[in-house]
This record gives structure tokens, sequence and C-alpha cells, in this order.
């Protein structure tokens, strides 16, 4: 028969856990709002940027040399990966998941004979590929937007991105995140930085009449800084979807979590009380055999 | 003057400012200009300056930005900046200061890339100098 001290022990710790993910669980609310506004805040910039970039590629398209952060470098072997994890773990599939993809996605590049390189945002995308990948990693970043997520954070990245780039150590830029779709479901998206493929014409169309700009200086030369600032701003966004998707999915497990100590502490308590009554009546038994006896 | 330009200052983190005003002057990299409505479309880049928004013949607002684009159509006039200051949030002491940090920096950075990053830096800072002696002047 159980101990019944062992079985209030048991209810005791299940409980304290429970207060501490409920608890886990609020604050990854209270984040995902904040990191919610954020995305959403930095919208209009993407947007703006967007906009400016169809119509100075269309320009730029039509006198035919772009620079090579749009056309690349002509080559297709080097492959870099910018994976974006978490710092923290107890968020679910989240790391998981993004881990995956990226032994995914080395694997089918290896597989077709190209180099891949990783660079990796967050502790958890570095400790889990470090196992099997240490020697691709270039570089890791720790402890971003540990605060708050700031521009300057993904222009660290974006600088180091440009940096390697200029000089030759890669053709193809990606970058692997999770998307936030909603706090129960985030998407791992893949999507390319360099070379970068400018917002469809679909979106151009849309513009009511689409006006003939003046350059000032020259087209090759605003595209030239602009194109690094959209890759910083690309890279923020991801970020900030990472960062939206990472407390979504804190909240989502924690919730879990909590129903599963809940329930843990109805069975026990159960048990515990079954328990109590078996002793009493065995302890009546015995005293009303004694009782007999006599 | 009935026209008015939508001016909207955005930095990456958030939409800092939309309002319609009667003209924006913006330090464009090859000199100032001036926004109207009507004004023909173009895109430039931006210097490290001070934006003038006027209402009227006077100046309302005066924002410090630390470069960045701009894109002006007919009835717009958008200003994607990568850092954007209040002209008078800008504290004339701690600029100073912050100069001559920079200029220590750039004294003992090693390599090329960092003595770009140092430099751009200080003229940034400079150039908010510049604009705080030129408000003081007026």
């Amino acid at each position: 028969m159980p101990n019944l001290k062992d079985l209030k022990n048991r209810i005791a710790s299940v409980q304290s856990t429970r207060k501490i993910t409920s608890a886990m669980k609020m604050v990854a609310a209270s984040k995902l709002r904040r990191a919610q506004e954020q995305a959403e805040a930095s919208g209009p910039y993407a947007e703006r940027m967007g906009r400016m970039l169809s119509s100075l590629a269309a320009n730029v398209q039509d006198s035919g040399n772009g620079p090579k952060l749009m056309t690349g470098t002509g080559a297709d072997k080097v492959h870099l990966l910018v994976v974006i994890s978490s710092d923290r773990g107890l968020c679910g599939a989240f790391n998981g998941s993004i881990v995956r993809e990226a032994k995914r996605q080395i694997t089918r590049l290896q597989g077709e004979g190209k180099t891949v390189k990783l660079l990796t945002v967050g502790r958890k995308a570095r400790d889990q590929l470090r196992r099997e990948y240490a020697s691709l990693i270039v570089e890791s970043y720790e402890d971003v937007g540990r605060r708050r997520l700031g521009f300057s954070d993904a222009d660290m990245v974006a600088t180091k991105v440009l940096a390697m780039f200029d000089a030759g150590e890669f053709d193809v830029c990606s970058v692997i995140f999770n998307k936030f779709k909603s706090a129960i479901s985030q998407i791992v998206t893949v999507q390319q930085l360099i070379p970068f493929a400018v917002p469809g014409e679909a979106a151009a169309a849309t513009d009511e009449v689409k006006p003939l700009y003046e350059f000032e200086p020259d087209e090759e030369q605003i595209l030239a800084e602009l194109l690094p600032r959209n890759l910083s701003i690309q890279i923020y966004r991801a970020l900030l979807e990472s960062a939206a998707s990472e407390q979504g999915a804190r909240m989502t497990a924690m919730d879990n979590a909590t129903r599963n100590a809940g329930d843990m502490i109805n069975k026990l308590t159960i048990t515990y009380n079954r328990t109590r009554q078996a002793y009493i009546t065995k302890e009546l038994i015995e005293i009303i055999s004694g009782a007999e006896a006599l | 003057m009935a026209d008015k330009v939508e001016f909207e200052l955005v930095s990456p983190e958030k939409l800092l400012k939309s309002q319609p005003v009667d003209m924006v002057v913006v330090p464009g990299s090859e000199g100032d200009f001036g926004v109207l409505a009507g004004h023909s479309p173009m895109i430039s880049t931006v210097r490290p300056g001070v934006i003038d928004v006027y209402e009227g013949d006077r100046i309302v607002d005066r924002v410090f930005v630390a470069g960045g684009f701009a894109e002006v159509t007919e009835a717009r006039c958008t200003v994607l900046a990568e850092e954007a200051v209040a002209l008078t949030d800008l504290d004339r002491a701690a600029v100073e200061k912050q100069i001559k940090d920079l200029s220590e920096d750039l004294d003992d950075s090693k390599s090329d890339a960092e003595r770009a990053a140092a430099e751009s830096r200080l003229a940034v800072a400079r150039a908010k100098l510049d604009a705080l002696s030129q408000s003081s002047a007026h």
C-alpha cells in the first residue's frame, strides 16, 4: 500500500509545478502581446521599403546590370543559412522544428554537392547544431534582444552577413525562422535573402498609377544603399516573427503543462483519499476483530 | 495654401509621424529640398541632418534624422529614417561627449571596417551638433 506521506509530498510538488507553469504562461502571454505589437509596428517601414525597392528595381532591370545583392554572384556553390532560434527552452517544439528544418536543408544542400555555412541566432540552435555540424558554424549570436529586440540587433547580424558577402564567402543566403501565424501555430519558413528576390510585379501592378520617379543620386547608387538596409529589415522582421512565435509556443506549451499538472493532481488526490479510506477501514477491522476475540 | 502633403516619417521600429503638412524640407544627400503638394515623384537618399516641417510659414517641427531614404510623390512624402530624434530632445552636452568618445574610438580602431563604422557614427554625431548650433543661432 502506498505511503500516505509520500503521496502528500507528490501532490504538493505537482501543485507547485502547476503554479510555476501557469505563471510562465501568463508571462508569455503578456510578452507575446508586446512582441506582436512590435512586429506590427515594423510593418509600415518594410512595406514602404518594398514599394521603393520594386520601383527602383523595375528601373534598374531595364538598364541591365543591377548590384550583386540583387542579381547574385552568378555562382550557386556556397550557401549561408541563418538559423534563428530562442535562447531559452520550455517552449514546446519551437526550437526542435527549427533545428530539424535546418538539418534537412543542410543534408539537401550537401547532397547537391554544395558547401553550407551556418550562422546561428539564439543559444538553442547553436547547442543543437553544434553536435553534428560544429565545423559549419561561422558565427553564433546569443542574448539577441534579451530585454527588447531593437533594430540594432538585426543590424549587427546584417553587418556580419554583408561583410561575409563582400568577402565572397558565400553565394546564396537564406534565413530559417518560425513565422508567427497564431499563438498556437508557428510555421517554419525558409526565406532567401541574397540574392534578393524583388517583391513580385503583382504588388506593383495593384498600385494605382505607377509614378515615374526621378532619382537623386542615380538609381544604382540608391539601390546600392537601399539593398543592405533592406537586408537588415528582412532580418529584423524575421527576428520579430521569431520572438512572437517563441512566446506563442511557450504560452501553448505552458498551458498544456498546467492542464496536465491539474489532471495529475486530481488523480493523485483520488489515490490519496482511497488509500486513507483503506487505512481507516483496516484499522476498524482490527479493532472490531480484537473486540470480538475477547 | 489649400493643398497639403501627407508627411510620413518611419523608422524600422515604428511609424513615427503621419500627418498632412504644408511643406517639409528634407536634407537630401545632394542638397536640401523642399516638398510641397504636387512635387514631382522622386526617390532620394537622405544625409544626416534636420527635417523641417512647415505649417504655413512657420516651422512647427524639427526632427533630426541619421540618414535614410525619402520617397516623394505628388501627394505624399515618406522618409525612411534609421534614427530619428526631435531636435528639442537632443542634448548638446551629451552630443559633444559622444563626439569626443567617437573620436577616441576612431583613433583606437584597428581594421578598416572598424574605422569606417566609427567614421560614419562620428559624421552622424557631428551633424547633430551642427543642427544644434544652427537652431540656437535662430
